[in-house]
């Protein structure tokens, strides 16, 4: 899959012996620091904008300390729940967040949820400055009719059943029909049209969960087609992703050839990630279907078409079909609009998994919300209208972007922070109590907070079970479970 | 930044000729080995010039994480062709040298902020010995790439 070298074992040796210089140091330097000189910033969401943002912080002020507060008992966010199980190599990023975490200045409160647990003015109180980092949690509805008919999920909720997310291990999707419509061209699309076409012993390899590996295992999904309302020139999916489409074994494109009329003549023109990302469709295209024939499994894109309906069966409850608007396009390149034409296309199918976004959501009525964007409002990761409030990731940025992005944002909040302290703007001269007063408050409410000590418990476990069936790990479905095991 | 107190002071003096120490001996042991060494420049996105040594076989992210180079992010997947983050912009000669580029680098390179046609990631160019003093600069990472993958945002219907 993948031709790269790795340097796993030599780059983890130095980055290993870098940080323990960097916890020496630091470990030292606060014994001299005075409250004053001790800014308390806490942090709620531990994905990537969370640990980003935090390791920031930390190397920027020789004094900063850092708490992250997050939901789940389990960090690192999206790069769990989110990045594909056969994208191992992606994960890597946990190393350095795991470095973080374990920082003398840092330290992580799984198990809370803040908004519910605790409320964004307490952390305002016990500490003097709060980022929100709680990426998108939500996802954008198609807002058709039949959306909510058995045999619709969301990516979200797809992806977060196949990798473990314990509010949708119950989610038990139909899997018993020949064709499934993905709706939305971006890299969620792509991960769930892979999951659904990939042969077993690619995905048995991985830590995707026992019950969804048995669900593909029987699943009779053949034909999955993945639908923009837009053109082939504006799909959202990046070339890494498509490439491994195009190189899935066991499929073979279903392209409709007509599609890609007149793209040729403009691809000299295009930027070239566009160009080169336009030209391997085009390759998919014209490319004779694969030896295989009918057993193969295939994939294709239908472009220029927009959700109607949801078509129902005839007693109502399962999903039947999905009828499609036809567009045209108006302008050109990336700012493109799709316009209807009023005419539709009705496809067959059991399945329609929407994969049109994640959207952000407000967590506490303290912090302002943008419900038109549905993001935080704010100015290079300061919220507007408030003091002492931050945001990095998503929740700043709305919900694209890959890890890199989010590192890039969550940096740029960081130095803004930092910039504020210097300046003056964040007052950090009275002392803050921070997790001093957070945590007995939470304890009283009867939450318990998970330690970064506690996640190495469940990790541990995870891989131990993993290791028995050789996978990875077995993921813990269970937020009771986990806390069992952080208690055993 | 704010100033530390007296006593943290000392003890950064303290620690730091604790460093000097470490750092005049593995320069010493490095000399010792310098005849199979590379040098190699690294511009920093502050414009800062870092001159280091690296071994040759090794790759331009190793240089950067064995020789501790600050540079916020690099190499975030460490090495596995995931990530983008050890973009590195080179002279034109030098990247000619360099040899072909594969189509999994060329994949993730497309993803880089400031892509430029002397581009390469940083984790799969490796040194050799030919390439003897060469500079490579670190690309920003330009603000207004970050609006999605392809650097716009897209409309609605
Ligand atoms: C399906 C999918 C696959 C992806 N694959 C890749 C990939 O292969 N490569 C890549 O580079 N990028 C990938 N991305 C993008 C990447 O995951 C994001 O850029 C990144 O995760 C965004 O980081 P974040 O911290 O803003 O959000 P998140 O990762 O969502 O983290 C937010 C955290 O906040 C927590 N939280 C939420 N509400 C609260 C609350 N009220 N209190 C406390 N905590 C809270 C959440 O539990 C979560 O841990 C993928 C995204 C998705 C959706
Ligand atoms: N391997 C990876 O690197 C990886 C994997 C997964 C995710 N990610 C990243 O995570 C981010 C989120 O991915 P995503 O796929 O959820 O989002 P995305 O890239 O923004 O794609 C969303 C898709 O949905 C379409 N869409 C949006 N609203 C719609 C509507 N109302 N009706 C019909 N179609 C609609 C968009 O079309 P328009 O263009 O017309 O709006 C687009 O094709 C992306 O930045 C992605 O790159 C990366
Ligand atoms: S370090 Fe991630 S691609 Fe080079």
């Amino acid at each position: 899959m993948n031709t790269s070298r790795v340097f796993g074992f030599k780059t983890m040796k130095t980055l290993l012996t870098n940080r323990s210089r960097a916890t020496i140091t630091s470990g030292l330097r606060r014994l001299a620091c005075t409250p004053s000189s001790c800014p308390r910033v806490c942090i709620v969401g531990g994905g990537p904008a969370g640990f980003y943002t935090a390791q920031h912080l930390l190397k920027a002020h020789p004094a900063m300390q850092v708490d992250i507060y997050e939901r789940l008992p389990i960090p690192f966010g999206l790069v769990r729940f989110g990045v594909a199980p056969d994208h191992p190599e992606v994960k890597n990023v946990i190393n350095t967040f795991t470095q973080t975490a374990q920082h003398e200045r840092c330290c992580f409160h799984g198990n809370v949820t803040v908004g519910k647990d605790v409320s964004v003015e307490e952390l305002k109180q016990a500490y003097h400055a709060v980022v929100l980092s709680y990426g998108a949690e939500g996802n954008r509805l198609l807002g058709v009719p039949g959306e909510n008919l058995s045999g619709v999920y969301s990516a979200k909720d797809f992806v977060g059943w196949y990798n473990g997310l314990p509010c949708n291990k119950d989610l038990c999707p139909d899997l018993s029909h020949e064709t499934a419509v993905i709706l939305g061209q971006g890299n969620v699309a792509l991960d769930v049209a892979r999951i659904l076409l990939s042969p077993l012993d690619i995905l048995t390899k991985t830590d995707i969960t026992q019950p969804s590996l048995e669900a593909l295992a029987a699943s009779r999904v053949r034909r999955v087609l993945i639908v923009g309302r837009r053109g082939p020139l504006q799909v959202a999916f990046t070339i890494k992703e498509l490439r491994e489409m195009v190189n899935l074994a066991g499929t073979r494109p279903d392209m409709v050839p007509a599609d890609f009329k007149g793209i040729a003549e403009v691809l000299k023109d295009l930027p070239r990630p566009r160009k080169r990302l336009t030209e391997l469709m085009m390759k998919a295209v014209r490319e004779a279907p694969s030896g295989e024939g009918s057993t193969s499994r295939q994939w294709g894109f239908r472009f220029l078409r927009s959700p109607v309906e949801v078509l129902p069966t005839p007693d109502l409850t399962q999903t039947a079909g999905i009828r499609l608007g036809i567009n045209r396009l108006e302008g050109s390149g990336d700012g493109a609009r799709a316009v209807a034409t009023g005419e539709t296309e009705d496809i067959e199918c059991g399945m329609v998994i929407s994969s049109i976004g994640y959207q952000s959501l407000p967590i506490d009525p303290a912090v302002p919300f943008d419900p038109h964007k549905a993001i935080i409002p704010n100015a290079v990761g300061r919220v507007l209208k408030t003091s002492g409030l931050y945001c990095s990731g998503w929740v700043k940025r709305g919900p694209t972007g890959v890890i890199a992005t989010t590192m890039n944002d969550s940096f740029d909040t960081a130095r803004v922070l930092i910039q504020d302290i210097e300046t003056g703007i964040l007052d950090i001269s009275t002392a803050k109590p921070g997790s001093q007063t957070v945590t007995p408050l939470l304890q009283k409410r009867g939450v318990n907070p998970v330690s970064f000590s506690d996640w190495e418990k469940i990790d541990a476990e995870e891989m131990k079970r993993g290791s028995v069936v050789g996978k990875p790990r077995e993921k813990l479905l269970d937020v009771t479970e986990m806390l069992k095991t952080v208690h055993s | 930044m704010p100033t530390d107190s007296t006593g943290s002071h000392i003890i950064r003096m303290v620690l730091e000729s604790h460093f000097l120490v470490i750092r005049q001996f593995c320069c010493y042991t490095r000399a010792l080995r310098s005849e199979n060494k590379v040098t190699v420049s690294f511009i920093n996105r502050d414009g800062e010039k870092v001159t280091v040594k690296g071994s040759p076989g090794d790759s331009l992210l190793d240089v950067v994480i064995e020789q501790d180079l600050d540079i916020d992010g690099f190499g975030a997947c460490e090495g596995t062709l995931a990530c983008s983050t050890c973009h590195l912009i080179f002279d034109e000669d030098v990247f000619n040298q360099l040899g072909p580029i594969t189509d999994e680098e060329m994949d993730m390179l497309d993803l880089a902020y400031g892509l430029t046609d002397t581009s390469r990631l940083g984790c799969q160019v490796c040194l050799t010995k030919s390439l003897e003093g060469i500079t490579v600069r670190v690309p920003e990472s330009v603000a207004d790439m970050r609006e999605s993958d392809f650097g716009t945002t897209s409309s609605s219907s």
